[in-house]
Parts: structure tokens; sequence; C-alpha cells
């Protein structure tokens, strides 16, 4: 246990120290979700339509922005061969990687997202349905994230096949969150898209770890 | 104890690199693979660090098939590749640490005086030069307690002094009854050495 926590300890000040992951994939979010207003015209009947809709797809594209790295700096400066021959069962490890990838690059999203929210008109219900939504359903985008990651580490212009690997898989995620906000919006309830959204989570928490360890033996060797 | 490896083979992209390879080490040996570029020195050591399976044979420490049996390894041994796996935001002390802990070893201090690696301990890894770089993934090793160091090219980038050093270092590891299977270009001129040539495997 306290290995895992060291190693999650280990990436969260990495991220802090070289802060271009951490700053990278927030300002994406930010600059991608301010485009479309540009884009689309100031109508706030129109923002407040699509808005759960854009910071969702802003969200996905964010996370996927900062996924490659995952595994992919520990494999090409060793640590990663001194990490699996220790002690921490692979899975437990890649557990741990999600879990800073999830602090560094995605919680940074969800706590500016109600503020990019009022900026698309989104009423109080709304952004405290969106914030509940992300904080559910984004531990999906990163255990997900990181099989593909496991599988892409070591190509050459491995960022282009994760994407195409992982981004349909994150569909469900995105069609529940979105219903959730809109949801509430409408004034109905949000809960069941949340309860979906949980439900998706903790499958990946299952699924995930057990299928990126294997990929990441088979990038190995 | 041992470690006893039997008709290894190893395969890489299609292409049967080595066969046949058997050795074994018992405490207090040291085997020096030797061969030229691309006779599959450091394929070898990662089979025996369980990071690469062979396509035949068998290895096994006391008697257990390390492919198989996970637990009795993990922690024996100690893998010095020659990426030197430092970050370079941390400071030397910050990364000796965390692998000192992640491999349950509390005896950080004396690795870096060995190594005269504590006037740099709180520079980041990614000002140092190669050499001190490879001084700080040897104080690693020391600081482990792994019975069998499995160490490639331990000693690029070291200079003659550093050399002596880890020399010495590493004659006490075999005295206290440790083993040491290790592929470098030039002579360590230990006593006490096997010789695995894999240049006669070479097919």
């Amino acid at each position: 246990m306290n290995r895992f926590l060291r190693l999650i300890g280990r990436d969260v000040r990495l991220a802090f120290r070289q802060g271009s992951a951490m700053t990278l994939g927030l300002s994406f979010f930010v600059i991608v979700v301010v485009l479309f207003p540009l884009g689309v015209g100031p109508e706030l009947a129109v923002l407040a339509r699509i808005g759960p809709g854009v910071l969702w797809v802003a969200a996905l594209l964010a996370c996927l922005l900062t996924l490659d790295r995952m595994f992919q700096a520990d494999y090409e400066d060793g640590s990663l061969d001194l990490l699996m021959t220790g002690s921490l069962p692979t899975e437990i490890l890649v557990l741990a990687k999600v879990i800073a990838h999830w602090l560094t690059s995605v919680l940074p999203l969800i706590v500016i997202a109600p503020l990019l929210g009022m900026s698309l008109n989104l009423p109080g219900d709304g952004i405290l349905a969106l914030t509940a939504a992300l904080l559910i359903g984004t531990p999906t985008l990163s255990l997900i994230g990181a099989v593909g990651a496991a599988l892409t580490m070591g190509m050459r212009r491995g960022g282009v096949l994760l994407s195409l690997l992982v981004l349909p898989l994150y569909i469900p995620v995105l069609i529940f969150g979105v219903a959730a906000v809109d949801a509430s919006m409408a004034q109905l309830s949000a809960t069941p898209h949340l309860l979906l959204l949980g439900g998706a989570s903790l499958g990946a928490l299952v699924v995930g770890p057990l299928a990126a360890a294997a990929a990441l033996r088979l990038s190995l060797s | 104890m041992s470690f006893v490896a039997q008709n290894l083979a190893c395969q890489r992209a299609d292409q049967l690199i080595f066969e046949d390879v058997s050795f074994s080490l018992s405490p207090g040996e040291a085997v020096w693979v030797k061969g030229r570029n691309g006779a599959g020195k450091s394929s070898l050591l990662r089979i025996c660090a369980r990071l690469l399976a062979p396509l035949r044979g068998q290895a096994a420490w006391h008697g257990e098939d390390i492919f198989k049996d996970y637990d009795g390894y993990i922690g024996d041994y100690h893998y010095l590749g020659h990426l030197d796996a430092l970050k370079y935001a941390l400071t030397v002390r910050e990364n000796i640490d965390f692998w000192a802990e992640f491999h349950g070893i509390p005896d950080v201090a004396s690795a870096l005086d060995q190594f005269d690696l504590q006037a740099l301990s709180d520079i980041p890894t990614g000002m140092l030069s190669q050499g001190q770089k490879k001084r700080t993934n040897l104080a690693r090793l020391t600081a482990s307690s792994a019975k069998l160091w499995i160490l490639d090219e331990p000693l690029s980038a070291l200079d003659l002094h550093y050399i002596a050093l880890f020399k010495e270092r590493l004659i006490r590891h075999l005295a206290e009854g440790g083993m040491a299977l290790f592929a470098t270009h030039q002579d360590l001129e230990l006593e006490q050495v096997k010789i695995l040539d894999l240049d006669d495997w070479a097919s």
C-alpha cells in the first residue's frame, strides 16, 4: 500500500515540477470551449443547448491529449523496467498510474468546468449536474485510456492510433454524461444517468487495470 | 541459493539470437557475459530479469522456475539496464529515496556516500553528467538488498576512479554471498569469474 501511494506521489510531484502536462491539457480544454461561442454566435439559447455536449467533448479530447504520456515517459527512461521488476503487481502499478493521471490531468478540468459552464450560459442546476457527471464519469476515461496507452507504448506516432482505439470506447460516457446535464436542465432527475456513469466507472475499474497490465507486458517484450 | 539457466533461447523479430545457453550461479560467484554487438547480451540479461520471455529453456531461482514462481524471485534481484531510469525533474536524493522505498530499503545515506553523491544530492538529475547519472544508478543498486545483481554495461561513462570503486563494491557484494551477472566490454579482472561467451553459440 505504501509503495502504491509512493508511486502516485512521485507522479503527482513530477507533474507539478514539469508543469507541462497539467497546463497543456487545461489550456487546451479552456481554448476549445471558448472557441465555440465565437464560432456559433452569441445567442444564449443556442449556447445553453449545445453547452453540455461541448464541455464533454472538450473534456474527452483534453484527456486524450495527456494519455499517451501515461507510460511513455517511464518506458523511455527505463523506469518502467524497474517498476515491472518490483514487488508491486503490474495491475496495481497500472492503477497507481491511472490515479496519478486522473489527479494531474483530469481533476483540473473538472475544477474549471463550472466556470466554463457559466460562460456557455448553463443554469445552476446544469452546472451542478455537469460537475457531478464529470466527477463520476471521468475515471472511466483514464482507466480505458490506460489500456490504449499501454498498447501504443513505444510506437512512434502512437498518439494518433491511441485516439482511434480509445475514442469509440468513450462514447457511452459521453452519451450519459451529456444526458445527465440535459435532464437536470429540463428539471428531470439526473440520478439514473449518474448511476449509469458510476456503473461504467466501476466496470472499467475491474477490466482496465487487468487489460492494461497484459498490454504492458506485451509491449515490453 | 542459486540461479540456474538451462538451454535458454532467444528470438527477436523472427531471428534466432542465441540458443542452448546454460549457466549457473551460486553465492559468491559472478558470470561475465561476453559477445560481439548484437550477440544477445542485453536480451539474455533481460530474460534473467524476467523482462523478456525466452523462446525456449528454463531459469530457476532456488530450484523454482522464475517464469512461474512469481513471488520468490522478486526483491532478490536488481536489474540495471543501460537506460538510466532517472526522473530528471527530481533531485538525486528524491530519485534514490523513491526507489529505496519502492524496494523496501531505508538505507539511502550510505548508498549516496559510497559513490560520493552527498554533494550532488540536491541537484536535479537532469543537470548531471553521464558519469554522475551512472553513479546515481550504482548507488540505487547498492541501496537495494538484492542478492543477484544483473548489470548491463555498468561501467559505461565511468572514469577509472569509479570503475575501481565499483569493482571494490562488487567484490564486497560477492564476498558477502551475493551473485552477479554482468555484461561489459572491458575486463573487470575479477578473480572468481565464469565467462559466458555468446559468440560460441552464434548461429
